[in-house]
């Protein structure tokens, strides 16, 4: 396959740094390692999750996403006046994820079509989308959602949290994409080397329009998840989750250059930092410090990734 | 015992492992001063590797080192600089967007003002003065990415002789200059050679390590196999012991053309690259395609490919007229392209041998999306041995193979799509003499086998030696054509460079 002794060793590093992390907080807080704290966690990270699934797909072609939390603003305060306007829930989740991909879809469109570097295209795609949801709104939150679309963000299959399956099914899903299907091994081979990918056949622009369409797409899956818990939709809601979920991208070992990292590897950078913010709430340490610490997890991260690259 | 103070430099016994690998056992080479010394040897025969212990990249784990009979420890390539060891890298390593002065004088800027102020005027007359003493028309102040490459290299050896350097390794100089660049640099070294300085010159073409070498050093899988005069040696010698066993007939020809035409291309033209072009190829010909660097060979294969779009013109593949407008495009039609520039353009570097042989028939293995792994490996298992591939796996990274494997990884990937017409850009661009013959082999192989294939070469007993047909392209244009039996590199060169439209 695939794996050989490089990604071995960076995988395994990651998930050492993980488990430490573990085991230290288990002894700092008797409260860390119970079952419902461990959902908990889980279902803390869920969002995170799904939409770092498309990060990771993102920044393997070499490019990146900031617009996935105004994306997932703007989806939810629509989703949820449509609810209000009292259509069928399932079909207003469809209209929601709908537009989700179709944002995410013109931002492929302008990064292939137009050619705006990715950063600039979806950091203006950032702006216009949050501007949307404030323009929709009025500034105001959409409140009192219907029972069943709740079910989404804080229902219960079996012991585990909904969100939880949802984010599992859509960890699942990346990991054939990327690795098991086709489309996946030419992502990595058009994030690796761009040009021969175009030489050798491979629709490039299809692939890259369509990352940033899927990146889109689980942004508002998220958002859709978030709302139900909350039972509000703010139009500031999602503000800043891009950065978490790149954070969680580059802590799993994807690199920014393109062509190289996993969708697991995004999976540990998800729990990695969720189980910081966790474990920092059970210390009660002031949520000033979570940035810093969060910063520093970071940097440490991607330092020792970079020693395992050299090494090998 | 060898008198150990004549040499300039030399390194005993030197010793170099990497994991894995014994990149040099217990080597052994010495420079005299003011020699032009040549160093060839296989892809992985260590002599990177060798370069890179003398310039400080690596630190052997045995043996020693002396320059004008003192040991000395060249720990980093500061030191090799402050030691009077200057080196060319084989890929230029100029700042693009930084001045021609800026760059021969990068972080050795001369300062004014306590320190605090680069001397710009001083810079600039110092750099004038060394482009100067290399006859080189170039204003210091000229961007180094508007200068062509042959230009580039001089400034490299600019750079050199600006430490003072009393050694100068050459990786490859000349693998991207056309003939008359060559020559100049040539002069360059013969004169630097007068002013008793020591060239270690890295080639893979052994014309013109007869031409401007001394001395000469062979390596052979991290062994010292010969060092000997030039003069003593013939080039079959020289090959016999590099390779380590005898080489057939390095230009094999067993095939004749077809007489069915394949393809065609009638009046091209695309602005100022290429100027109403006219062709054919017929099945199982090498057509070659021979002209400087710069003159449009590569823009024809590009715009045949569907790369850059074209301003008139038409392409007929088996009397059919088709319009290709992508790569992908081009592919279906049966076409291969073979780039010019294996990294920038072919390989991907970070994934798998079986990886980058399989990318193109992914589809093809498929059922509902999904690949048979199984299968592509034992696939690219195929190609493997079929074409000599040296890797320890299929798993292997491509960026851990030589330059000659790569190129092999390159065309497995392209046979693999069974293409009727491929175009070959420069294929032994950068690889030694065994890879050589065996692409050469396969070329006449494939032809036999009815595939039409255009051959770009800058290395003219190449394009002699394997195409049926050659056509010359000078400025975008056409400018002669001769057949196998007329062809001789006088009649080429007359028409690459002077442009007098030869009657064939």
């Amino acid at each position: 396959m695939k794996k050989n002794t490089a990604d071995y060793s960076e995988r395994f590093g990651l998930v050492i740094a993980f488990l430490i992390m573990i085991f230290a907080l288990s002894l700092l807080s008797d409260r860390f390692l119970t079952f419902q704290n461990i959902l908990n966690v889980l279902r803390q990270s869920s969002i995170n999750g799904i939409i770092a699934v498309g990060m990771t797909m993102v920044i393997l072609t070499a490019g990146i996403d900031l617009s996935v939390g105004s994306i997932l603003g703007l989806t939810a305060v629509i989703t949820a006046d449509l609810l209000h306007s009292g259509i069928p829930v399932v079909f207003a989740i469809f209209l929601g994820l709908l537009l989700g991909s179709s944002i995410g879809l013109v931002n492929g469109l302008l990064i292939t079509k137009i050619k705006i570097p990715p950063f600039i295209a979806t950091l203006g795609m950032m702006t216009l989308t949050r501007g949307l949801a404030f323009t929709f709104t009025q500034g105001k939150p959409i409140t009192g959602l219907n029972e069943g679309f709740r079910f989404i963000g804080t229902g219960m299959a079996g012991p585990f949290p909904f969100p939880v399956i949802i984010a599992a099914i859509v960890f699942v899903a990346g990991y054939i994409f990327l690795k098991k299907s086709r489309h996946g091994e030419n992502i990595y081979a058009l994030g690796n080397n761009e040009t021969a990918a175009e030489f050798s056949g491979i629709p490039v622009k299809r692939y890259v329009t369509l990352v940033y369409a899927v990146s889109g797409f689980l942004s508002a899956l998220a958002g859709m998840i978030l709302v139900g818990r909350l039972d509000s939709a703010q139009p500031i809601i999602g503000q800043g989750y891009e950065f978490d979920a790149i954070a969680a991208v580059v802590v799993g070992g994807t690199s920014f250059t393109g062509g190289d990292g996993s969708i697991w590897g995004t999976l540990i950078g998800v729990l990695i930092i969720a189980v910081i913010n966790n474990g920092l709430n059970l210390l009660d340490v002031s949520s000033f410090y979570e940035q810093v610490v969060k910063g520093v997890v970071i940097a440490v991260a991607l330092l020792l990734h970079r020693y395992a690259k050299k090494k090998n | 015992m060898i008198d150990k103070k004549k040499y300039i430099l030399s390194l005993e016994n030197i010793r170099k492992t990497f994991p894995g690998v014994t990149a040099l056992d217990n080597v052994t080479f010495r420079a005299e001063a003011g020699e032009i010394h040549a160093l060839v040897g296989e892809n992985g025969a260590g002599k990177s590797t060798l370069m890179k212990i003398i310039a400080g990249i690596y630190s052997p784990d045995n043996g020693s080192i002396r320059l004008g009979g003192n040991i000395v420890e060249i720990s980093s390539p500061g030191k090799a600089q402050s030691l009077g060891i200057g080196m060319i890298h084989q890929e230029l390593a100029l700042v693009p967007y930084l001045t021609v002065g800026q760059n021969i004088y990068l972080g050795r800027e001369p300062h004014r003002y306590l320190k605090a102020f680069i001397d710009w005027k001083k810079l600039y007359n110092m750099a004038e003065e060394q482009l100067g003493a290399l006859k080189l028309e170039v204003d210091p102040k000229t961007f180094v990415i508007d200068i062509p490459i042959a230009q580039q290299q001089m400034v490299e050896v600019a750079k050199a002789l600006s430490i003072n350097a009393k050694i100068i390794i050459m990786d490859e100089p000349t693998s991207a200059l056309t003939d008359k660049e060559t020559r100049i640099l040539f002069g360059v070294m013969r004169s630097l050679k007068e002013q008793g300085i020591t060239i270690i010159y890295i080639s893979h073409r052994l014309e013109e390590i007869f031409e401007i070498a001394d001395r000469v050093t062979v390596l052979r899988d991290g062994l010292h196999i010969a060092t000997s005069l030039i003069s003593d040696l013939s080039q079959d010698d020289i090959v016999r012991m590099m390779v380590g066993r005898e080489l057939g007939d390095l230009y094999p020809k067993n095939t004749i053309p077809q007489e069915n035409c394949i393809l065609e291309v009638k009046n091209l033209s695309s602005g100022k690259l290429l100027k109403d072009i006219n062709f054919h190829l017929n099945k199982g010909e090498v057509l070659g395609i021979s002209g400087l660097i710069g003159a449009g060979r590569t823009e024809l294969a590009r715009a045949i490919f569907g790369i850059d779009s074209f301003d008139s013109g038409e392409i007929f593949i088996d009397g059919t007229k088709v319009s290709i407008n992508s790569p992908g495009e081009a592919i279906r039609m049966g076409l291969g392209f073979l780039t010019e520039d294996r990294k920038e353009q072919g390989l991907f570097m970070g994934m798998s041998v079986r990886e980058n042989i399989t990318i193109g028939v992914l589809k093809k293995f498929s059922t509902f999306g999904f690949p048979s792994f199984r299968k592509l490996k034992i696939l690219a298992g195929k190609f493997i041995k079929q074409m000599n591939i040296r890797t320890p796996n299929v798993n292997q990274k491509v960026k851990n193979l030589s330059g000659g494997n790569q190129q092999k990884v390159l065309i497995a990937r392209w046979l693999n799509l069974n293409p009727g017409i491929l175009i070959l850009d420069e294929p032994t661009r950068g690889i030694d003499v065994g890879a050589k013959a065996e692409i050469y082999a396969l070329i006449d192989r494939l032809a036999g086998e009815g595939v039409g294939i255009i051959l770009i070469s800058s290395e003219l007993p190449e394009i002699i030696g394997i195409s049926d047909r050659i056509i010359v392209i000078r400025q975008g244009e056409i400018t002669g054509e001769f057949t196998r039996e007329e062809v001789t590199q006088d009649k080429i060169m007359q028409c690459a460079a002077a442009g007098g439209r030869y009657a064939s």
